[in-house]
């Protein structure tokens, strides 16, 4: 067991590296920091100034060179300084990441029960009317990407009903504030959670041991929660982790349409005022975040299955 | 202001529809007629919910198909006096309504939703055509062979399937990107795919017998070259085939995005697959690996690539609306769904109604996939 | 007929609702099950049997649906009780038994919890209480250790250790009545034969009555006093075992019996008599009897005119059947047909295996990978040879190594070390895309699983087709098409199934094909893998059949591997029987089913279950389960089950290889001499 989670952190480390070197090729491309240079030094300047400039600034150094030393800084937790709101990236990025935490904090803690049960409830009688109706209501859910269902629930309950603001303003935890941003979120990965819940729990009803356990004179009720939930709920379970990644680009969708100014905002921001230090950070944080999720999955399903607890 | 109730508004968008729902009714008419003949898409004639995802996806391709009949305006015209109108406001001097009323800029929002089902319904299926030609080509390898040409592979699937796509986006189709040459190697590598593909399709099957193989391959690689010069490099030297800078790079970008995805499903039902007795089969009467994985594997794996492709080719339009909604890679003028979102979203306080074509549009077309890919993958389970 | 009635089952009829009809799964069966009884449920494969017993639970899924008839268990119609009353009885009052014991058991739950459910359930004792039952259940049941059994996770036991949890489940709460659906189809015949002894004991033991389904007659004779034969969704024959066994009155059981390969038939003086035909689908029965049309007694308008009732063969008796033709038929008619078959003498060698070895390296943890590696050893210094014409049974159970051994001399697999020879150039190293294009039309293969055996996106005609471009026959398309029809041909379909796709053909006519794919390039050597095993007992016949003619038309040399000793018998010239890797015996057909045995050898033919009232056998039922190929015992490969394991010898030095007589060889440390006075395993009952 700590062979493999010792191997899967070697193997996590290493496309920690590739993929921050990526996102250093991409951001640091030529026409980048040209901009960079006419918008820090001086906005007419020729062609041969500019070339100084970035000769001066160390870009014309060979990429691995620079890459290098972005990453000597950025491991001992500096991240360089942020042209765009002029002070150092780390003070820039970390309040906008808890932010972001608070968010994502309650859009899980209503999505992952609500989608569970529905799942759960559609799996459990294959074909049945409840399961038809929930398999709808979550295709339904997933066809709606969060830019479309953010704009009819603003226009639905903010314009119409009046119920709440079409902004969110960070940092401030209220109801009305969250209500939008959050229902938006939830309502696009409960369809997705719950669908996969389903699969494997439709799977699961179907096995012969929950035949046996039938059998063995067991009421229906109690074969699902003895015996199928938690077989039903290995799979779900990554899913949720893997999901990470796609759950990260709602939100920075949901933050731009309701301004609010989180992590998904500043990555935008970032990127359209070519803030260089800042995108780079950004990237490398949600990489970070994703694959620490993956590798939580990859351990958290070796636990839950005794199959592979145990061999 | 001259002004139309809303029954006559729908009464309009019926009749204009005219080519779409004649087009549907021969459709299914002839589709009813043969279904015994049709194998999954004529069993979708006894599961509801599939066939109403067919009919979705169908009518947004004969819109497509009939735009020009079908819009009342043209899509890029504008005009001063009838800025963000309602519905049913009628032009005066034409004598036309605006039937779903006008953006900012005086535009029908109508026409440009017809319009823009044009460019989402080309770009979306060709992007997840490639994507899904260049997952089969690496995919069939990577769970057939496996060893070293697998690890190395998955290690670089799971690479791009870790980025956040939001972040991939702005990282691939940021306005430097366009001036760097980088878009045109990533599509130039991709476009390879289809060529290699039907390549290694000819080759495996032909390869005993060169009267047929010789004659296929130059057809293939002639036409193959043309395309691909035009498409990658846009320099195809008789002129016809070009593809706008924007949307190559756009396109790079959803195929660099979707193409491990289908990677890694056709690597699992590979190793599925590759187990059969069948294979081995194929294997003691000395077949070699391109056959075995061409003509014995892939053609088992078609029913969950199928139902897949349909979900897929809804990802990928909800990954084009995010581009537009992002203002990312289209141009400003663009009538295609995710950009007329973005030009129209700031007004819903002053007309709510500006935005609902463009996101009903997106919303019901992705719909209509994922109905249809519901309702194969159950009749593919029923058989 | 004092007896109590445990099980009273009247008229019921069992119908599937599809889409588009309901498929009637079972019509008109009774049976009744008194106390102590066990009936054995005889049936092919869709003839209603397993959803009987189904039926008997009220547990038909979502939807199965009884549309007539009553069960009644001890006097009460079930179709009155309500759901809580069920609950109370499955599991407590009648318990079931299932096919794949890894399946039925919840893999994410300890055994513990698992068994302690029932009693907990049902009668509502404490934990310690439940513990305490289920550890002496565990003894019952011959599971030793059983604290550590019931710490363990399914995945963690043996097969043979998972059916006899799922037993000791079911006996928990000592149920009156017990439903086995083909407990042992999934396991290897030593540990087969381990679990009917268990059953056979336990079932008098507790004073259950059994219902024993199956679609093996030789394991219903041995395990049960009475017998229902169903076809096709009917009762076709039921009444005492021997009685039926004896006084057959009806042609589809009688038929049944003749194409099952008892001892003393062989494929030259006694062939098989195949049933014609194959099994009707559900909604495609025909009017009158469902037999019928395989019938070979049928006679228009007497058999196909109106339903036909069951009823007693003569008044009074509770034998009855359903055959209308019942005093027209001749039954203590002999088997008619003659063999032209000749005994192959032939000493032209085509195969020559030298001291042939594979190991393979694995992972010691497939997931959480690690440095530990293992060594299987798959192959150990096999030497045996193969002549032209004639059939070499390769014998064992499943890790043994046999389709190893098939897949070097495919060249799918590279041999370890040692030599294949065949036609006497070593082909052990030259992987099946290096052989030249005759060397791979020389060597075929006959698959196991018809179902998987033909590519399911082609035809039937361009996957023989492109088999014959492969290896090379026929110039031009015309040519090939023209072989493809002699090949279907040969194997007796008509031209028109080229067109067909897989899905459209029946089991035995895939393995057709498969037969006609294999001998497509005139093959030199076939190996056949179990080809017969997956498939219905009535068509398993004709197709053995007619790969024996096939084999002796194009003069070629068989491999036959298999499990079932009774086919090996019948389709044999010579046998070599492998354990874990190595030949534990090789000899003549002859030499190799009578004394002196190998005690593996000896334990295999007493392991298969016999459908003869008339032959008794020598039961020898081995311990424990096969090792793991990982870690094979030291000395001795079968010490570890061997009944007449030597300690000190056997579990330390490797046996040496005795020849008995003129190639007969067995290795084992018992001197042949002393083997050869255990006697045989088969003797004919004295009456």
């Amino acid at each position: 067991m700590l062979v493999f989670i010792f191997k899967r952190i070697i193997v996590l480390f290493l496309t920690m590296i590739c993929l921050s070197f990526i996102v250093f090729t991409l951001v640091t491309i030529e026409p980048n920091l040209k901009k960079l240079a006419l918008n820090q030094a001086n906005m007419r300047m020729e062609e041969a100034a500019v070339q100084s400039w970035l000769e001066k600034h160390g870009y014309k150094r060979p990429l691995l060179v620079q890459y290098g030393e972005w990453l000597g800084n950025a491991v001992t937790g500096d991240f360089g300084y942020s042209t765009h709101f002029r002070k150092p990236v780390n003070e820039v990025i970390w309040p906008k990441v808890g932010h972001t935490g608070i968010l994502m904090f309650w859009v899980l803690i209503i999505t992952i029960p609500i989608s569970l049960f529905i799942g759960v409830l559609s799996g459990m009688r294959e074909g049945s009317k409840t399961d038809r109706t929930l398999s709808i209501f979550s295709i339904i859910t997933t066809s709606v990407p969060q830019y479309v269902s953010g704009i009819l629930f603003t226009i639905i309950l903010s314009s119409w009903l009046g119920l709440f603001k079409g902004v969110a303003k960070a940092g401030n935890i209220t109801f009305e504030n969250f209500a939008l941003p959050v229902l938006t979120i939830v309502v696009y990965d409960i369809g997705y959670i719950a669908r996969m819940t389903r699969a494997s729990m439709v799977e699961v009803m179907n096995a012969q041991y929950v035949r046996t356990a039938r059998l063995k004179g067991m009421s229906f009720m109690s074969v699902v929660f003895k015996h199928a939930l938690r077989n039903a709920l290995i799979a779900p379970f990554t899913v949720i982790m893997l999901q990470f990644p796609w759950l990260l680009t709602g939100v920075v969708i949901v933050e731009k349409l309701f301004n609010y100014k989180g992590f998904g905002f500043l990555i935008v921001s970032a990127s359209d005022q070519n803030d260089i230090d800042v995108t780079l950070a950004c990237g490398v944080v949600a990489v970070v975040l994703v694959l620490t999720t993956q590798l939580i999955s990859d351990i958290g399903y070796a636990f839950l299955n005794p199959r592979i607890r145990f061999s | 202001m001259e002004t139309i109730n809303s029954i006559e508004i729908w009464q309009i968008f019926f009749m204009r529809l005219w080519p779409a729902w004649v087009a549907l009714a021969i459709t299914f008419s002839v589709a009813y007629r043969f279904k015994k003949n049709l194998g999954a898409i004529g069993h979708l004639f006894d599961n509801p919910v599939g066939l109403i995802g067919l009919f979705i996806v169908l009518f947004w391709i004969y819109a497509a198909i009939f735009a020009d009949l079908i819009a009342l305006f043209d899509p890029l015209e504008q005009s001063g006096l009838y800025r963000r109108k309602p519905p049913g406001t009628v032009n005066s001097s034409l004598g036309i309504p605006y039937i779903f009323g006008t953006d900012t800029l005086g535009r029908d929002l109508f026409s440009r939703m017809i319009y823009g089902s044009q460019i989402v319904l080309l770009i979306a299926p060709a992007a997840s055509l490639v994507a899904y030609v260049v997952g089969i080509t690496l995919g069939l390898p990577a769970g057939y062979i496996g060893g070293k040409f697998d690890t190395v592979l998955s290690f670089l699937a799971n690479l791009v399937l870790a980025f956040p796509v939001i972040l991939l986006f702005y990282l691939l189709v940021a306005p430097g990107i366009r001036e760097t040459i980088l878009p045109n190697i990533m599509a130039g590598v991709f476009f390879l795919f289809p060529i290699a593909f039907a390549v290694l399709i000819v080759y495996s099957r032909f390869s005993d017998r060169p009267n047929v193989l010789y004659p296929s391959l130059a057809v293939i690689f002639i036409i193959g070259a043309w395309l691909y010069l035009g498409l990658a490099f846009n320099s195809d030297p008789l002129g016809l085939v070009s593809i706008d800078p924007n949307e190559l790079n756009i396109f790079a970008a959803v195929v660099f995005a979707t193409s491990p995805g289908v990677f890694r499903l056709v690597r699992g039902l590979t190793m599925d697959i590759k187990t059969r007795d069948y294979v081995s089969a194929a294997m003691t009467r000395g077949e070699g690996r391109l056959f075995i994985m061409i003509w014995e594997i892939l053609p088992n794996a078609r029913g969950p690539l199928i139902v897949d492709s349909c979900l897929r080719i809804g990802y990928v339009t909800i990954l084009l609306g995010t581009l537009g909604f992002f203002g990312l890679g289209m141009e400003p003028e663009s009538p295609d769904w995710g950009s007329m979102i973005n030009q129209t979203r700031s007004y819903i306080r002053l007309v709510p109604t500006i935005v609902l074509p463009p996101t009903l549009a997106l919303a019901s077309f992705v719909l209509g996939l994922n109905l249809l890919a519901d309702g194969l993958r159950e009749e593919s389970v029923k058989d | 007929m004092t007896q109590e009635t445990i099980l009273e089952i009247d008229n019921l009829s069992v119908s599937f609702m599809t889409r588009l009809t309901d498929v009637p799964a079972v019509m008109d069966f009774s049976m009744s099950i008194h106390k102590g009884d066990a009936m054995g449920l005889v049936g092919e494969s869709c003839c209603g049997k397993s959803t009987v017993a189904l039926a008997i639970m009220k547990y038909l899924g979502g939807n199965g649906k009884i549309v007539g008839g009553t069960i009644k268990y001890r006097g009460r119609d079930m179709a009155t009780m309500s759901e809580k009353e069920l609950e109370k009885l499955r599991g407590s009052e009648i318990a079931m038994i299932y096919q794949e014991p890894m399946a039925s058991l919840n893999p994410s739950m300890r055994i513990s919890k698992q068994l302690m459910e029932v009693p907990m359930l049902h009668e509502n004792v404490t934990k310690d209480e439940a513990w305490k039952r289920s550890v002496e259940m565990l003894e019952k049941v011959k599971l030793p250790d059983a604290s550590r059994i019931m710490d363990s996770f399914p995945h963690q036991l043996s097969g043979g250790q998972q059916q006899r949890i799922v037993i000791a489940m079911a006996l928990l709460s000592k149920p009156s009545l017990l439903l086995l659906d083909e407990p042992t189809t999934a396991l290897d015949v030593t540990v087969e034969a381990g679990i009917i002894d268990l059953v056979k004991g336990l079932g008098e033991e507790i004073g259950t009555s059994m219902l024993f389904v199956s679609h093996n007659l030789g394991l219903i004779m041995e395990t049960c006093n009475r017998i229902t034969v169903m076809y096709s969704g009917e009762t076709v024959e039921t009444g005492e075992i021997q009685e039926v066994f004896r006084n057959m009155r009806h042609p589809y059981t009688k038929g049944l019996l003749r194409s099952i390969p008892l001892p003393g038939k062989n494929k030259y003086d006694s062939p098989l008599e195949a049933i014609q035909g194959q099994l009707p689908l559900p909604h495609e029965r025909p009017t009158g009897c469902n037999f019928g049309p395989r019938c070979p007694y049928f006679e228009e308008n007497i058999c196909n005119k109106h339903e036909i009732k069951i009823k007693p063969i003569e008044k009074q008796s509770s034998h009855l059947s359903r055959c209308v033709k019942i005093d027209k038929i001749d039954w203590t008619e002999k088997n008619s047909k003659k063999s032209t078959k000749e005994k192959i003498i032939s000493k032209t060698e085509v195969l020559k295996i030298e001291n042939l070895s594979k190991e393979y390296d694995v992972a010691a943890n497939a997931i959480f990978g690690g440095k530990k590696r293992g060594t299987i050893k798959a192959n150990v210094n096999l030497n045996f040879e193969a002549n032209t014409g004639e059939t070499l049974a390769i014998v064992g159970e499943s890790g043994c190594g046999k389709s190893t051994f098939a897949k070097i001399l495919l060249g799918l697999e590279d041999a370890t070390t040692g030599k294949v020879n065949f036609n006497k150039t070593n082909i052990g190293n030259i992987g099946v895309e290096q052989r030249a294009k005759e060397t791979v039309a020389s060597i075929q293969m006959i698959f196991q699983n018809p179902f998987d055996t033909l590519n399911p996106s082609h035809s039937v005609g361009s996957q023989i087709l492109r088999t014959l471009e492969k290896v090379g026959d026929g110039e031009t398309v015309e040519d090939r098409k023209k072989r493809m029809n002699e090949l279907l041909d040969l194997v007796k379909l008509p031209s028109e199934f080229a067109r067909r796709m897989p899905r459209q053909l029946s089991g035995g006519q895939k393995q057709r094909i498969g037969i006609a794919r294999a001998f497509a390039g005139s093959p030199k050597v076939v190996v056949a893998d179990e080809p017969v095993s997956a498939l219905d007992v009535s068509v398993q016949a004709a197709v053995l059949e007619l790969l024996i003619d096939i084999q002796e038309q194009f003069d070629t040399t068989m491999l036959f591997i298999s499990h079932d000793l009774s086919v090996v018998r019948y389709v044999a010239d010579r046998v070599v029987v492998m354990y874990l890797g190595k030949v534990a015996e090789a000899g003549t057909t002859e030499q190799i089913f009578s004394p002196p045995y190998h005690p593996y050898t000896e334990a295999l033919l007493s392991a298969v279950p016999i459908a003869d009232p008339d032959i008794e056998k020598r039961e020898i039922v081995l311990e424990g389960s096969l090792p793991s190929p990982l870690n094979p015992p030291s000395g001795c490969v079968f010490n570890t089950r061997c009944p007449y394991m030597i300690p000190g010898k056997c579990d330390v030095h490797e046996p040496p290889n005795q020849d008995v007589t003129d190639g007969h060889k067995i290795s084992c440390h018992i001197p042949r001499e002393e083997l050869a006075k255990k006697g045989s395993v088969f003797a004919l009952k004295k009456e």
